[in-house]
């Protein structure tokens, strides 16, 4: 398979890039590491005159602790990202998210900004990212917005970025003591079939605060409203809740089939992988709990 | 469109014009007649045509041969006559890694680009590592011996930082 022809430009400020793009239009479209893009050109599934190359862009770069969050340039890579010290240290689970995404060649190359903006279903970072309430900072060079990930997605392939407007940062939170993450997956090919991640705060052994997000089953990551049954509920009762969460979870979605499963398969995944979950996350919770 | 690009290719500089759209599985066969890089799956699943850039895996079927500039790349056939192939050749003979081959450059290659990191010096470790790279005759049992016997060994260190 060959790639039609294009040509590749290269600037080098995230204002270049950006305008670059507006007076491209449709024409015009941001790569990164390729490894999705390229693919989807190579398939015969989008075709562009102009790819605008970012990996020159420096404000995409880097990976910098800001107070009680760590700040993420959109062009790392997940390679990079799995490595980074800074990043272990403020969000544990994270590091091993990341590992665990499409295949060793995919993460040396492909980035976190790409992963995001291409909007695949099937993608772990967005529905880890939605669970620990990350921000999106928007930016082209002269003007910027924040976004939180849960709003960036509009369905499957689709985002709130306008044209011309780059995804520059990723803003994840620091997990603060008392509070448990857990993300799982299950996939049997490069893309999860199911992906589940959750936090939860405790407060003397009581759930204080509680998030859910589902992904890879629908068109964009979903958080199930039954998750607030958790809130109150204490050491003793919450397993029986947790069951409770994950019946009307798997209930509540409405799982599109395709080569990873069927709607009703992926339904039954959803009940086991938000049940497994919520009991990492309460486990991770509680060994902090002082 | 065309980039004018200039790269380290199994250690030696290759300077010249590569077409935007060139795929680098397409420049190192045809244009450079390295063909020890296999073409399989042509959707970055399979591994066959994985190489190393600047140390780190790629699939060579979904990477522009455009960016290689400033790069440094390594074939398999940048590893003959070197003291990691010298190592990991004996190890895959000795444990029957190799049955039809064409997976085999993608393995010694991805191997290389972690076997001197000491974390990896466990089987579960090294399943996660090498998980992408796939084979239709081995089973994998013999890869992963051939591999553990030589992760971690002092011998392996050298010959995978070294050349």
């Amino acid at each position: 398979m060959k790639l039609p022809p294009f040509e590749v430009h290269r600037p080098s400020s995230l204002y270049d890039a950006s305008r670059l793009l507006r007076d491209l239009g449709g024409d015009g479209v941001p790569i990164n590491g390729g490894t999705e893009l390229l693919l989807a050109m190579k398939l015969g599934l989008a075709q562009y005159d102009h790819l605008v190359d970012l990996k020159r862009v420096p404000e995409l770069r880097g990976v910098r602790p800001i107070s009680t969050s760590v700040s993420i340039g959109a062009g790392m890579t997940h390679r990079e990202l799995e490595g980074s010290p800074v990043i272990a240290e403020a969000v544990g689970e994270m590091p091993r998210m990341l590992a665990e995404v499409a295949n060793v060649r995919v993460r040396s190359v492909g980035t976190i900004g790409g992963n995001l903006c291409f909007a695949d279903p099937h993608s772990d970072p967005a529905t880890f990212l939605s669970a620990v309430e990350a921000t999106l900072v928007l930016g082209d060079g002269s003007t910027s917005r924040r976004v939180p990930v849960d709003q960036f997605f509009l369905g499957a392939y689709e985002t709130v970025l306008e044209h011309g407007e780059l995804l520059v940062e990723v803003t994840v939170p620091a997990v603060p003591v008392g509070t448990g993450i857990a993300h799982m997956r299950m996939k049997v090919h490069e893309r999860p079939a199911v992906t589940v991640a959750a936090k939860v705060t405790l407060e003397r052994d009581t759930i204080v605060r509680a998030r859910l997000v589902v992904g890879s089953v629908c068109g964009a990551p979903v958080l199930p409203q039954a998750i607030d049954k958790l809130i109150g509920a204490s050491r003793g009762t919450w397993s029986e809740r947790v069951r409770e969460v994950a019946a009307a979870s798997a209930a509540a979605v409405a799982p599109v089939a395709d080569a990873e499963g069927s709607s009703r398969y992926k339904q039954a995944l959803v009940e086991v992988f938000v049940r497994r979950a919520l009991d990492a996350a309460l486990a991770n919770a509680s060994g902090f709990t002082r | 469109m065309s980039t004018v690009i200039t790269a380290t290719i199994n250690g030696r500089t290759f300077k010249g014009e590569v077409e935007d759209n060139e795929l680098l599985i397409d420049f190192l066969r045809d244009d450079l007649g390295l063909n020890g890089t296999r073409q399989s799956c042509e959707v970055e699943v399979c591994g066959s045509c994985t190489v190393l850039v600047d140390g780190l895996p790629v699939s060579s079927c979904c990477y522009l041969a455009c960016d290689l500039d400033g790069k440094v790349v390594e074939t398999i056939e940048g590893l003959v006559g070197t003291a990691f192939h010298e190592v990991l050749g004996d190890a895959f003979v000795r444990h029957g890694a190799v049955q039809c081959g064409y997976c085999t450059p993608a393995m010694v290659l991805t191997a290389k680009s972690f076997l001197d990191d000491e974390r990896l010096a466990d089987e579960e470790s090294l399943k996660r590592a090498m998980r992408g790279n796939l084979c239709r005759c081995t089973g994998y049992r013999a890869i992963l011996d051939a591999l553990m016997d030589v992760m971690g060994s002092e011998r392996a260190a050298e010959a995978g930082s070294g050349r």
